[in-house]
């Protein structure tokens, strides 16, 4: 075996065993069904952010930033800034409202705003597939990085990435992810920070090549290429991330883990720094790929930039280390992203759609969520063992514009105003879900986008997302009779300070 | 009631002319004036929200517009960096950190009205 592959090796091991031992060590605190799902509401802004940093981070964030900067340019670092943006959006429109709510995950959220029980299994349906959507490149990006780090068969990783997060997931659910995921984010930030800072320093060292060649103009323009087509793409890209972190099943379920609405606001502009911070690093890896590993990008395979680069520029067993270190922040940005996802899923899957099924068995509540973690990983660890790769950030950007055609416009609705009915949510979910869905479809199987249907099939935000905004305020307003009798009680709990003593329903 | 205690003796002043009734009366009854109240809250926060999200748009927002209508910004150097990658890679998020805090500490300021107006008794 090579010096390669025993660093990558140590590197994966390590971290493996400090996510299983940090999961364990929570596990004394997980007591109750409360302790699984939401960690008894009662994580502080500054661990809870560095939680959901660490769960947020995924595959896409550590590894394709830095390859799609390398092949196509400026026009990717809309992807980081649209992941960023996400979260001031949640800021203002949904933390703290979200939170007030008491509701457990989305569809508990739904069912309590409307009162109904058939848009609640829709809302299920969707984050299972949003979820699974999400889970894919996960698996795949752990593939590729243990192949990149020490020859191992693309099988191996999602194998192993898919046990692991089963083992904390089942073991201590949301209280002891809360634990693994903070640990992760501060891992992630080192194991990019480090290696960035001395990469920057051995390129000053050999005289800062590329700075002083001539611009490629091509490369800076933030545009996708394709004149008003390529405006669209791009516009349609900030839609779908902006709009679409705010209804993903794992972003959200987390903010029910703050002590209260106060809480929420403050985790998630602790949130916002410190994803800026890091975002701050991947184009540094994009632009110094542009000088040290331009094959990396002609032979397509950029998304292993962030693992390759150490090894490039420094020689022996300093650039060795380094990429030990990145590989173990890769990892981790896999395992934390995973479990997040497996968690938000495996809630979903043990209220909603199993219930009648374990009840059967008479299975407890934590025994019920354990079952449905492994249906939860298992399903899209298939899948990612038998589709090919579609791209590490581009197929999580997919997740996104489902996400923001579908559950975006039901919390932005149902929080802010009251003429939202049962009948016009589900109308809205599935005018969103379906269109927003073509556009996914054809992506994962045909792909090729020539002309403007395939640049609107490629990007389905841009009118995905008022298409289901107009159709759910309209088919509300033609059912306005079913507006449920508990709005207003519910817009004072939503929105009124916790300290006041009112009637919250 | 239990022997041997004492029986209970309702002590009370003169009564009032008014009897003081919180405002979060009004809410928790649904009375038109909870309406207005709960309503003035809802506003000043959407009202907040609205204005965050027209400056992000505002700033943001229009650089891909800016950029396809002006393409020589491309071009545009400041010291040995394009503009491009100063504006997107690295200002874009302190200013996303900036408009979180403002609207952090107003939605707050907001809050903290609001919970005075409910304790001020009507007279």
């Amino acid at each position: 075996m090579s010096t390669e592959s025993v660093t990558g090796l140590v590197a994966v091991v390590l971290v493996t065993v400090t996510t299983l031992l940090i999961g364990t060590w929570g596990l004394r605190f997980s007591r109750t069904t409360s302790d699984f799902f939401v960690a008894s509401r009662s994580v502080r802004p500054g661990l809870n952010a560095s939680a959901i940093g660490g769960e947020y981070l995924s595959a896409a964030s550590f590894l394709g930033v830095a390859g799609l900067v390398l092949t196509f340019g400026a026009d990717m670092l809309w992807y980081p800034i649209g992941w960023t943006a996400g979260y001031l959006l949640l800021l203002v429109l949904v933390a703290a409202p979200l939170r007030r709510s008491g509701a457990y995950t989305l569809p508990d959220f739904a069912e309590a705003r409307l009162g109904s029980r058939r848009v609640r299994t829709l809302c299920s349906v969707m984050v299972v597939a949003i979820g699974w959507l999400y889970l894919l490149p996960q698996f795949h990006g752990a593939g590729l990085t243990l192949r990149a780090a020490v020859g191992a068969p693309t099988w191996l990783g999602p194998v192993i990435v898919g046990l692991v997060v089963l083992a904390n997931v089942s073991s201590g659910g949301m209280r002891s992810i809360t634990f693994v995921q903070a640990f992760q984010y501060w891992l992630k930030l080192t194991a990019l920070l480090l290696p960035a800072a001395v990469l920057l320093v051995v390129w000053a060292g050999e005289g800062a090549p590329g700075s002083r060649m001539p611009a490629d103009a091509d490369w800076s323009v933030p545009l996708a290429s394709g004149g008003t087509e390529g405006l669209y793409l791009t516009y349609s890209l900030i839609v779908a991330t902006f709009l679409g972190t705010m209804g993903l099943p794992h972003v959200v379920v987390r903010f029910y883990t703050n002590p209260d609405g106060r809480a929420a606001r403050r985790t998630t502009l602790v949130v916002l720094v410190l994803l800026g911070v890091f975002y701050l690093l991947p184009p540094v890896y994009g632009a110094l790929g542009r000088v040290y590993a331009t094959e990396l990008a002609a032979s397509g395979r950029s998304d292993v930039l962030v693992l390759e680069l150490p090894r490039l520029m420094v020689p022996g067993v300093g650039g060795e280390l380094l990429a030990g270190l990145v590989t173990a922040g890769a990892f981790a940005a896999f395992l934390s992203t995973s479990s997040g996802l497996a968690i938000a899923v495996a809630g979903v899957l043990s209220q909603d759609l199993t219930p009648r099924l374990l009840r059967a068995r008479r299975l407890s509540g934590v025994a019920a969520f354990r079952v449905g973690a492994v249906i939860a990983v298992t399903v899209p660890l298939a899948v990612a063992l038998a589709l090919p790769s579609v791209g590490v950030a581009r197929a999580v950007g997919l997740a996104f514009a489902v996400a923001a055609s579908t559950f975006c416009p039901l919390l932005l609705l149902g929080i802010w105003w009251r003429g939202l009915t049962d009948v016009g949510a589900v109308a809205g979910l599935l005018a969103g879900g379906l269109g927003s869905g073509v556009g996914v479809l054809w992506t994962l199987v045909d792909g090729s986008s020539d002309g403007w249907p395939g640049v609107l099939l490629e990007q389905p935000a841009a009118w995905s997302v008022p298409l289901a905004f107009v159709t759910m305020v309209l088919v509300s307003r033609a059912t306005a009779s079913r507006v449920p009798a508990h709005a207003r009680r519910f817009m004072v709990r939503l929105h009124t300070p916790e300290a006041l003593e009112l009637d919250r329903g | 009631m239990s022997e041997g205690r004492p029986e209970r003796v309702r002590v009370t002043g003169p009564p009032r002319r008014h009897a003081p009734r919180a405002r979060t009366g009004d809410i928790d009854d649904e009375t038109r004036l909870g309406h207005v109240y709960l309503g003035s809250l809802l506003r000043e926060q959407l009202r907040l929200a609205l204005r965050t999200i027209a400056l992000l748009v505002v700033s943001v927002g229009s650089l891909p517009l800016a950029f396809h209508l002006l393409p020589r910004l491309s071009a545009v150097r400041v010291g040995p960096v394009p503009l491009a990658w100063l504006l997107l890679g690295a200002l874009v998020y302190p200013l996303l950190v900036l408009l979180g805090w403002s609207y952090v500490r107003r939605a707050e300021r907001n809050e903290r009205d609001f919970a005075e107006l409910m304790s001020e008794a009507d007279g």
